[in-house]
């Protein structure tokens, strides 16, 4: 049974491919923007590999999703866009769809129906598409420990255990940057979940995420690249980190470290493709191809991050190298996401500059 | 008096065809000059374009503000004989309910947003969410129907805001890189305590500069002084020891620095193998301020010792002699008589040193963790990660203006002809 | 700086312990340079030395570092890229900039000073500034991440160390030489080439090399006005670094010691010829 909903997509993918392919004149180089890493290579053999091989095509990645926004206005403002697709943020995305350096896009008309015909915004997850944005995946920011750190009897399972010194002792590692973090620290000090953002909207409740978060300032060292997180943890330099929950997975699995998370109020957010204006008749094809539910479900074999839609959420199998269930390792699996927060990028988009300005200059005091 | 009679002497000579000398001197100066501009000119010109050009861009952006202005043009056309008192009137929603349903289509509102956000925190979506619910506003009157999409239209303050920054330049961005702000009645004011940053991190560069460049003094004299008071043979070899960080890259040096000076790195293990410290008992070195003054101190020493060298160089040794055989303690006659004839050398490689050591960005962006860094990292910040370019425009201007300043002092005091190197 | 015969007791003290206060300086200033070498051959990936390199072992020591980097695309295509946005910008440096020089040491140049101060004003504004600027300007006309953005930056760069260099050795030079060349018959391209020439290639030369080191070495201006195409060592070096320290920076940053050697011994043969051909005494 699973087996066949399996083929089936695939080959009628690979059927409208194959005739779109006899209608072109020549195969085409897409210059595809991405975070690098682990990441690009989870999308290099879930989509680009089996694209370029039906295509004919040439992908070309470039690792520049981090300065992505930056890098599309200023290509839009030279007049020169290089870049045929962007790996971006929905945040970075809303902001370059408000100023039109990205095509907005009409997600039935465009994307890959579901196997079982489920229009595309119905099957992706809900209030994950926008006016330019097509999801990929969901990752989630979550805290890790190394579970040496802690006696056996005493291991820390919860948002508050991040903050409290005196039952976990030493030192964490967290992202430089107020997002994030000033969530945690409201939930920590007893805000409910789905109030997080109305708090932080107040000047009193940003006043009660820094006062938190001073009871740790003096413990935690700040990080700015993710990579050197694993190493922070498994030199026991920190005994919690924040991380994106697939670097965490990936120092576990692949090379054995003894790290576990905490996926109590994870912070959840998507990540997804923006086309540069202008680019849409280049990339649409590719665009259809990669985030059909066939390829969303392939790329969790890579990476321990959740499919954007539902339908490839279902498929969610193995891992590629080590065959492990990669479904509980996923930010959507039942358990993990039963306290989860999702990343509001309104909220950040209107406040972001300020609290920025606000967190270095507590991070100065 | 002198030149006088030399011009009357001149006018009376000739050259061999008959023209007056004079003129036919003039006439090969004014060639020679031509020439010699002539080869400067290439050279001029591409700096113009590649140097300057960006320059006088960046100071542009910093006071650049065209977003409101063009934008929301219509509406600003229509704020001219407000009151400034009340919240406007019709004509004005009826202008802005066109302005934003122009800027949806055309798909150009996020820069105005953006704009006035940085101004009041939740501009932006009030500017987003109301144009796109303007596309369902069927007719007028426009005001009620727009206060019914988001009451802060009723705010003078919004109103406010928007003339205020209609101007197509504003100061707004020095201000805020100097802590400041207007406020709703567009008086300048003092940020509140919990958001000053640019100051202090201001006076922290300049501070840390000039104790790097006392550090950089106190250990490149006592190397000048050997350099220059060693036979020749054996001060050639000591310099290269010198040259040679001067030659070897920025980040190879910071590297290295790192690789020294962390917690597992070699110093903290020298120390916790002679038993100075405990092993659980590491010493941060690095990603502080310390890491910052150690790592530059090294880098810019070479820029301390070169200068120093060459006035040294210039100072006869039989002055010290003579003035110990006059009766003079050493140290005396070190203070009397060496140190006032090294001082130009102090200057010059103080200003050099000052001079680089403010601007750094690398550095302090690699060792300086939370209270090592510069300035420069927040220019970084707001061209890369937040992408407010016109306050990194403004930050940058105001560096560049403390730079400019101290470079007219340096070639005040020693000319940049007198510039060495290695 | 032998004891002078006079010195007193005291002065002998003072006159060996200031030679090991220099000697510790000299440390400073060298001794991190010499460390990362044998760090750079460590068989662990560790920044420091492991027991069995402090017991030589053999198995204390590997070329692997190496290895990674000469097999590592990303870091190969850097070196490409390096080379090749040098050497160009060098060239259009050099070129400008001697003929700039020569226009300077003319005694009929006009506005000397100012434009003197202007040619050397890349040197003195910080890079971060002149990269910010560039990003601007470069992404107005559509030079940003392109190599010919980042040429025309390191060419600014580069410019003032040519010119410094070369109006230092056109000052010291003799222009009674030009109107011998003249007198004896030889026409201005004739002196330029057989005269001028000769004796200011040595400053022509390590003023390109100064501009060729600038341009190698240059990391903040690249990292705002190139594109990923455009990655050069030391932008590849800086992410390393911001990520996590390999040893392959150390091995990396090995061979760029290396170079600084082999360029500081180019200057000082460089500077002999210049002063033998002046006719000065060899230093």
């Amino acid at each position: 049974m699973k087996a066949k909903t399996v083929i089936v997509p695939k080959a009628l993918a690979g059927l409208a491919v194959m005739s779109l392919a006899g209608t072109w004149a020549q195969a085409d180089t897409l210059n595809i923007v991405s975070w690098g890493g682990a990441y690009t290579a989870s999308q290099q053999q879930a989509y680009h590999q089996p694209w370029m091989e039906m295509s004919g095509d040439e992908i070309v990645n470039i690792d520049r999703s981090s300065n992505a926004l930056a890098g599309l206005r200023a290509q839009t403002q030279a007049g020169n866009v290089t870049w045929d697709l962007v790996d971006i943020l929905p945040s970075d995305a809303m902001v370059a769809c408000d100023e039109g350096l990205v095509e907005p896009i009409d997600h039935d008309a465009l994307l890959a129906a579901a196997p079982d015909g489920t229009l595309p915004s119905e099957d992706f997850i809900e209030g994950s598409l926008s006016e330019c944005f097509v999801p990929q995946i969901v990752y989630s920011n979550v805290i890790g420990f190394n579970t040496e750190a802690f006696p056996a009897d005493n291991q820390p399972f919860l948002m508050e255990d991040v903050f409290n010194l005196e039952d976990y002792p030493g030192m964490r590692a967290l992202q430089r940057r107020p997002i994030n973090n000033l969530e945690w620290a409201l939930v920590a000090d007893g805000v409910a979940v789905e109030d997080v953002y109305d708090v932080l909207e107040t000047e009193e409740g940003v006043a009660r995420a820094f006062a938190k978060l001073d009871t740790i300032k003096d413990h935690v060292i700040w990080w700015e690249e993710g990579a050197q997180v694993p190493q922070l943890l498994a030199d026991q330099e920190v005994v919690f980190a924040s991380a994106y929950n697939g670097r965490l997975f990936d120092a576990a699995v692949s090379e054995g470290q003894p790290f576990e998370i905490i996926w109590d109020k994870q912070v959840f957010e998507l990540d997804g493709w923006v086309v540069p204006a202008g680019k849409l008749d280049k990339v649409e094809d590719y665009l259809a191809f990669a985030t059909d539910t066939q390829r969303l479900a392939d790329q969790a074999k890579y990476i321990s991050y959740g499919p954007a839609r539902e339908s490839s959420a279902a498929m969610v199998s193995t891992h590629a190298e080590t065959g492990i269930d990669m479904k509980p390792h996923m930010p959507t699996y039942g358990p993990n996401f039963a306290t989860a927060i999702q990343k509001d990028d309104e909220f950040w988009s209107n406040y972001g500059d300020e609290l920025n300005q606000r967190f270095n200059a507590w991070l100065a005091r | 008096m002198t030149e006088n009679s030399m011009s009357k002497a001149g006018q009376g000579l000739t050259t061999a065809n008959g023209v007056p000398l004079k003129v036919s001197l003039m006439r090969t100066n004014r060639r020679n000059q031509i020439r010699a501009f002539l080869l400067v000119a290439p050279l001029l010109v591409f700096l113009v374009v590649a140097f300057i050009m960006p320059i006088l861009d960046m100071l542009q952006r910093s006071v650049d503000n065209p977003e409101v202005g063009t934008q929301l043009s219509r509406t600003v056309a229509a704020l001219e004989d407000w009151d400034g008192e009340s919240i406007p009137d019709e004509p004005v929603f009826d202008a802005l309910t066109q302005d934003l349903l122009a800027g949806a289509e055309a798909r150009n509102l996020g820069q105005v947003a953006s704009r006035l956000n940085y101004e009041s925190s939740g501009m932006r979506s009030l500017i987003m969410k109301t144009s796109r619910r303007a596309g369902r506003i069927e007719s007028g009157p426009y005001k009620a129907a727009i206060l019914d999409i988001d009451e802060d239209w009723g705010e003078l303050e919004t109103w406010r805001l928007i003339e205020r920054e209609s101007d197509p330049y504003t100061l707004s961005y020095y201000l805020a890189a100097l802590d400041m702000k207007y406020d709703s009645n567009g008086e300048i004011v003092s940020q509140p305590e919990y958001l000053k940053i640019y100051q202090q991190l201001f006076v922290r560069t300049f501070w840390m500069s000039i104790a790097i460049t006392g550090l950089c003094l106190l250990l490149g004299y006592p190397i000048a002084f050997l350099l220059a008071n060693t036979p020749l043979r054996y001060s050639n070899l000591l310099m290269i020891l010198v040259l040679l960080p001067f030659w070897t890259s920025l980040l190879v040096r910071t590297t290295t620095w790192i690789a020294i000076l962390q917690q597992q790195g070699v110093l903290n293990d020298i120390f916790v193998g002679l038993g100075i410290i405990a092993d659980d008992s590491r010493l941060s070195m690095i990603y502080n301020k310390t890491g910052t003054l150690v790592a530059m101190t090294h880098i810019l020493l070479p820029f301390m010792i070169l200068p120093l060298y060459s006035v040294m160089k210039t100072i006869p040794p039989y002055y010290m002699r003579a003035a110990r055989s006059l009766g003079a303690q050493p140290f005396l006659a070190f203070r009397r008589v060496y140190f006032p004839l090294t001082i130009p050398g102090i200057g010059a490689g103080s200003i050099l040193v000052f001079i680089l050591a403010i601007g750094y960005y690398i550095t302090p962006a690699l060792v300086g963790g939370q209270d090592g860094i510069f300035i420069t990292n927040f220019i970084a910040f707001h061209m890369q990660t937040s992408l407010n370019w016109g306050l990194a425009a403004a930050i940058a201007s105001i560096l560049l203006f403390v730079v400019i300043a101290f470079y007219l002092v340096y070639n005040r005091l020693i000319g940049v002809d007198n510039v060495k190197l290695g | 700086m032998a004891v002078p015969s006079y010195a007193t007791g005291p002065e002998r003290v003072w006159y060996y312990v200031f030679r090991f206060i220099c000697a510790l300086i000299f440390l400073f200033l060298v001794g991190p340079l010499l460390i990362i070498i044998p760090l750079s051959f460590n068989a662990e990936p560790y920044f420091t030395f492991t027991d069995a390199m402090l017991s030589l072992k053999p198995e204390g020591f590997s070329l692997r570092w190496y290895v990674d980097f000469f097999t590592s695309s990303a870091w190969l295509g850097s070196i490409r890229n390096s080379i090749l946005i040098a050497i160009a910008s060098t060239i259009l440096a050099t070129i400008l900039g001697t003929l700039a020089a020569m226009g300077l040491s003319s005694r009929f140049m006009p506005f000397r000073n100012t434009i003197m101060a202007l040619m050397i004003s890349p040197l003195v504004v910080p890079l971060i500034i002149s990269g910010a600027a560039m990003f601007f300007f470069f992404s107005r006309v559509g030079l940003s991440q392109t190599y010919l953005g980042v040429i025309l930056a390191h060419t600014a760069l580069g410019i003032p160390f040519v010119v410094i260099t070369v109006t230092a050795t056109m000052s010291s030079f003799d222009h009674s030489l030009t109107r011998a060349a003249a007198s004896l018959g030889a026409n201005p391209v004739t002196t330029f080439f057989k005269v001028i020439l000769p004796l200011v290639t040595p400053g022509v030369v390590s003023g390109a090399l100064f501009a060729f080191i600038t341009s190698f070495d240059e990391v903040v201006v690249v990292l705002f006005v190139s594109g990923p195409e455009q990655r050069t060592i030391p932008i590849q070096m800086w992410s390393g670094i911001r990520e996590e320290i390999s040893p392959t920076i150390l091995a990396v940053a090995t061979m760029m010691v290396v170079l600084s050697i082999l360029l500081l011994t180019t200057l000082e043969l460089l500077r002999r010829r210049a002063e033998r051909m002046r006719g000065l005494s060899p230093g």
